[in-house]
This record gives structure tokens, sequence and C-alpha cells, in this order.
């Protein structure tokens, strides 16, 4: 099991199906520049969506994501600009601070019984405003590694390159589904996603699981907030707003279910992907502004949930036809 | 003799959220002395708390909707997009002509209409209420671009505009919405069987339709209630600017809404349902917020302190600070709400 399943059938399809339809109409869509540049523009978004599907994976929500994103590319920045640290020291702060914000978070959801969504907006506004007050300017990052990690890239044949940023990227999402698809912990919590009560009773450890992974979110945010540094050159405190909702958006078009035990990484990366395309064919098109993108995501976050409630009505009469002797 | 008996035991379950405000007003009237004096000239009033609950109005409309969401263990992401709609769909129709009494009805059908579009997706086809209601608030702003066009509508029109500059009796008009839909609301939830329908449905949703409650036909109506008050907040941002801005005209009030809920007493898992708390609840946060800006702390520190209070509500609401509380306090039973 390594997430394929239907619904990520269909997100994969429904991809194909979209860059053919668009490279159709504009046949340089379909060259490797394009395609590299989505990678590389999709980069910090698909970050966030790795922590995102293994919190929506086990039953949770993370609205934090964005502010904490925003925290650390501004942290980062000032480290090295005001504080003189090594980039990849202030890199290291700024992931050890999001794995260890995530950790709060996810010990306030599970010893204090409260909503996850309550829990991460409070944690977004802590974030968020601790970013304020460390400054409310943009803050440039100058380095000579940053230029050398703005401007590597694995050339791509026929023009265009993979971006470092981009192979973190990948490099987010193979781990994370490693870990999602191929461990104990990442059985855990499809467990603890599909059923916490049911979990608990089977000795999954349930706290500790929720607190990995709202850990494993916070580091993917800080890590999505490195990526941003790098993608813009500089921290800003109000970047990423509402990019939360975004990755929500992409995991949900990946075929994963907010009551939790359902998604995988395979889904989610096109997920993201699919978001992506729509605004570089806005880009292309010209004419569009991109509230059109807005529209079309919603729609396709409904058409996915109508998908999987109809699926899923199916397959409950099919079990019911199965047990109808078993039951009363 | 009952409205006497009422009232008292109104005062005892509001005493955390009459305590809260009493504290955030008194922290107010320290940092500046003079912050309940009321003056009166051309014919209104003027002073701190006619502008606390002026400004509080907006997010006021929106808590009630969204504590009768939460009560039925839902909720209702959407409210922002919702008022940028109801505030394109009148800025629209005023500029082409309408008089402005078409252009609210207008506005608050659309209102209407946007909380069908989110009962029907919860009630009907079974999905949840974050995605359900995530669906509008993502595309519920584009909609609003498109009926704008992707520009700041400004408009001149005078009564679409005193909804929310214009004063009667002395109070600024949004002041007497706030009020007026929080009796209309309470009323219909207190005098006749609803409220209690939302509550059974929060509280256990299979066993409610099984004692008979048309649980569907009850959300569905609940998500229209919410449209309705996004949309009547809509026309009040709307007028208070003059214009209908698609893009921020409510950006991130459901957040504060939500907020105001939960102060108020809601549990997000549903079952509680108190209008007039939540609406405690709003103006504790907006004298919260006033006091950050009156005390001469940078605004930046607002989030920081919204956060922090969050936090000890939750702890003291939690099964277990309520635990701790009780260990504290051995002589006391405590009735659960």
């Amino acid at each position: 099991m390594i997430g394929l399943r239907a619904p990520t059938m269909v997100t994969i399809g429904l991809f194909v199906l979209m860059y053919a339809v668009f490279a159709l109409q504009f046949p340089y869509m379909a060259t490797p520049r394009v395609a590299g540049n989505l990678l590389t523009d999709s980069a910090y978004l698909g970050i966030l969506a790795v922590g995102m599907t293994m919190v929506i994976v086990a039953g949770g929500i993370d609205l934090s994501v964005g502010a904490v994103m925003a925290f650390s590319s501004l942290l980062i920045a000032i480290a090295i600009g005001n504080w003189g640290l090594h980039p990849l020291a202030a890199f290291a702060v700024a992931l050890t601070l999001g794995a260890g914000f995530g950790a709060l978070v996810g010990a306030a959801i599970h010893y204090l019984e409260a909503p996850p969504f309550i829990v991460t907006l409070t944690a977004m506004f802590l974030a968020r405003g601790a970013a304020l007050v460390l400054s409310q300017d943009s803050v440039p990052v100058q380095h000579p590694l940053y230029a050398q990690m703005a401007s590597w890239s694995v050339p791509l044949p026929g023009g265009g390159g993979l971006t470092l940023i981009a192979v973190i990227m990948i490099a987010a999402f193979v781990l994370g589904g490693l870990i999602l698809h191929r461990t104990r912990f990442g059985s855990q919590v499809y467990a603890v996603g599909g059923d916490a009560r049911a979990a608990l009773l089977m000795g999954a450890p349930v706290g500790r699981v929720t607190i990995l992974i709202y850990a494993f979110s916070g580091f993917m945010a800080a890590l999505a907030g490195v990526v941003f540094s790098i993608y813009t050159g500089a921290g800003y405190a109000l970047s990423g707003v509402g990019v939360e909702l975004e990755a929500i958006a992409a995991v949900v078009i990946g075929g994963a279910l907010l009551t939790g035990g359902s998604g995988g990484m395979i889904g989610s990366f096109f997920g993201v992907m699919i978001q992506g395309l729509i605004l570089t064919y806005i880009t292309f098109e010209g004419s569009l502004t991109s509230w059109w993108a807005k529209i079309v995501i919603g729609l396709m976050i409904l058409l996915f949930l109508v998908l999987r409630a109809a699926g899923d009505s199916r397959w409950l009469n099919r079990l019911r036809a199965l047990s109808s002797g078993a039951r009363r | 003799m009952s409205a006497f008996k009422d009232t008292t035991r109104w005062l005892m379950t509001a005493r955390p959220q009459l305590a809260a405000l009493a504290l955030v007003l008194g922290l107010n009237m320290v940092i500046a002395p003079g912050f309940l004096e009321l003056t009166w000239s051309d014919g209104r009033l003027y002073g701190s708390p006619i502008n606390l609950l002026n400004r509080a109005a907006p997010v006021a409309l929106l808590a009630l909707g969204m504590s009768m969401v939460i009560a039925t263990r839902g909720i209702d992401l959407s409210v922002g997009a919702v008022m940028a709609i109801a505030g394109a769909v009148a800025a629209v129709l005023v500029n082409s002509g309408a008089p402005w009494p078409v252009a609210v009805a207008a506005a608050l059908g659309a209102g209407l209409a946007c909380g069908l579009w989110n009962g029907v997706l919860v009630a009907v086809i079974g999905i949840q209420p974050i995605v359900a209601t995530l669906i509008l608030m993502v595309a519920g702003r584009g909609v609003a671009q498109l009926i704008t066009d992707g520009r700041i509508l400004t408009f001149n029109d005078p009564g679409l505009a005193a909804i929310g500059g214009g004063a009667w009796l002395g109070l600024p008009i949004p002041v007497w919405i706030t009020l007026a839909a929080a009796m209309a609301l309470i009323v219909l939830t207190r005098r006749t069987a609803l409220g209690l329908f939302i509550e059974a449905i929060g509280v256990n949703p299979a066993a409610s339709r099984l004692s008979g409650v048309n649980s569907r036909m009850v959300l569905i109506c609940v998500y229209m209630v919410s449209g309705l008050m996004a949309a009547l907040a809509g026309l009040i941002v709307a007028g208070d600017i003059r214009g209908a801005d698609a893009n921020n005209a409510g950006l991130w009030l459901e957040l504060d809404a939500i907020l105001a809920a939960v102060i108020g007493g809601a549990s997000l898992y549903g079952g509680r349902l108190g209008l007039s708390l939540a609406l405690l609840g709003v103006w504790t946060l907006q004298g919260l917020k006033l006091a950050i800006l009156r005390s001469g702390l940078p605004a930046e520190y607002n989030l920081i302190v919204m956060a922090l209070l969050i936090a000890v509500i939750l702890a003291l609401q939690s099964p277990a600070g309520g635990r701790a509380w009780r260990r504290l306090t051995p002589s006391r039973r405590e009735i659960a709400p």
C-alpha cells in the first residue's frame, strides 16, 4: 500500500487530463521548462501539504502552518542578517523551533482534549503575532550561499531545470510517503484517524502519535519557511496568509477525508500540482484573473467530496448486503 | 415572576462571561479613565462604549449565526466570504440604479442562498461542515470578485451607507441591527422548540433523528440563518466604507466569530446554544482589542495576547482543567452545564 487507491487514481487522472487539454491549447505548456517552473512555484505549498496530509490522515487539522512558515522565513532572514548566523545554522534553529512548536500544539490537543481546529487556530495567532513582533518589514537575505542555492538546479533535457527547492519538495514527499505508508508509525496514524478510541483499545499510543504528527507538521511548516526564504530571498511576517487553506484543499483534492483515516502522499502531491497547473494556465491565458483559480479550486473540492460520498455509500450498501444476516 | 427567575438563572449561567467582560471593561477604565463617559451631540450618543458596540456589530452578527451552527456540532467557515458577496451584490445593484431597499433585499437573499448551499451540502449530501463550508470560503471570494468585476465598487447611496454609518434614536444603526437580530433569534430558539432541536442534533444526531427531530430541515435552517447574519454583517461593512471590497470585506472575521462563540461557552462538540453568551464573548473580544490599542502596546502584540487568552480559556474549559478546578474547590458541587 503506497496510497494508490481509487480516489488517488482519479486525482492523477484529472491532473493528466487537465495538463493534456492545456497543452493542446498552449503547446509550450508541455515543455520541461514549464514543468520545472510548476514544481518550483509549488515547492512551499507542497511541503506544507506533506505535513497537512499526515495531520488530516490522523483525523486532525493544522491551521497554523502558514503562520509558522512566515515566522521561520522571517527568523532565518533575521538570524542571518542581524545575528550573523550561518544559513545552515539558521535553518537548524528554525526547523527545531518548528518541530518543538508543533509538538507543543499536539500536546495541547491531546492533554486538554481540545478540538484541533481551535488549538491550531490559537497557534496560528501566536506564530503570526510572534513573527510581527520580530519585524513588521520584509527582511531581505544577503548571503553568498543564498545566491548559490537560489540559482542551483539540475538541468532538464529540453531547457529549464529542477531547482533546489523543487528537489527539497520532492524529497519531503518521498520522506512523508515512506513514513506514512511504510512504517509502523504510519499505520498508527491511519488507526488513530480511523477511530481514535478503537486505536487506543488496540494499544496504539494515541498521545504519542498525536504529538508526533503535529511536530511533523510543524517541522514541515518550518521547512516550507526555509524554502520560501530561498524562493523569495526574504522573510516577511505577513507572507503565506491563507496558505493553510490551499494546503488543506490540496489534501482534499488528493483524495483524503477530513474525518481521518484516509488519504495518501501521492494524492496530495497531485492535489498541489493541480492547483499549480490552474495558476499556470491562468498566466498563459492572460485574460483570466487569479480569482477564477479560487472558484475552480472550490468546485474541484466539491467534485471530490461528492465523488467520495457517492463511493462511500455504495461501499456501505455492499457491506450491508453482505452482513444482512448478521445484523439485527 | 418567571421573568425575574429567568433573569437570575441567566445571571448565574453567565457568571464567567460577565466576569470576563467586567474584567476587560475594568482594564479599559484603568488605561483610559474616561472610558465610560458618554456625550450627546447631533442627536446621537458618542463615547467609547457606543464605539465598542458599533465596531463589534459585524462580528456580533456572525457570532449569533455561528453559535447556532456550532450548537449542531457544525462550523461555518464561509461567513467572511458571504459578507463579501452580500456587499458586492448590494453595491452593484445600487450603482445600476436600483433603490436601496431592493439592493438590501437582494443582498440578504444572496446570504440566504449561500446558507442554503452550505446546508444542503451538510444535511443532504452529508459532507462534514468544515469542508462543506470551506468550499464557499475559498470560492466565495472569487464569486464576489466576479460580481464586482475585480474592482472595489464604491457607491454614494445614502440609504445603503446609513446601514453602516447612520444613527437612529441616538444609537448607531449597526447596534440596533445587532440587538434586533439577537432578540429575534433568542425568541425563535427559546420560545419555540427550535433551540431544543438544535442542541439535540449537536448532542446526538442519530438519537435526535430517531426521536423525530427533522434534523435535515433544522440543519438547513441553521446554515441559512448563519448566511443571513453574514449578509447583514456584509451590508454593515459595505455601508461603513461606502464600498464593496471583495478581497478584504470580512476577511478572517469567521475566526473572530468562532472565538467569540467559544469564549461564550460554546463547545465545538455541539449541544450548547447560548446566543446572549456569544454576544458577551464578542464584546469581551472587542474590549480586549480596544484595551491593547489604548494601552500603547504595539499592535503586533494583539495576536499574541488574544492567543494567550484563548489558551487560558481552553485550559479552563477542558475536561482536565475541570477536574483540576473541582480538586481545588472540593466543598462546592459543580453541576455540569
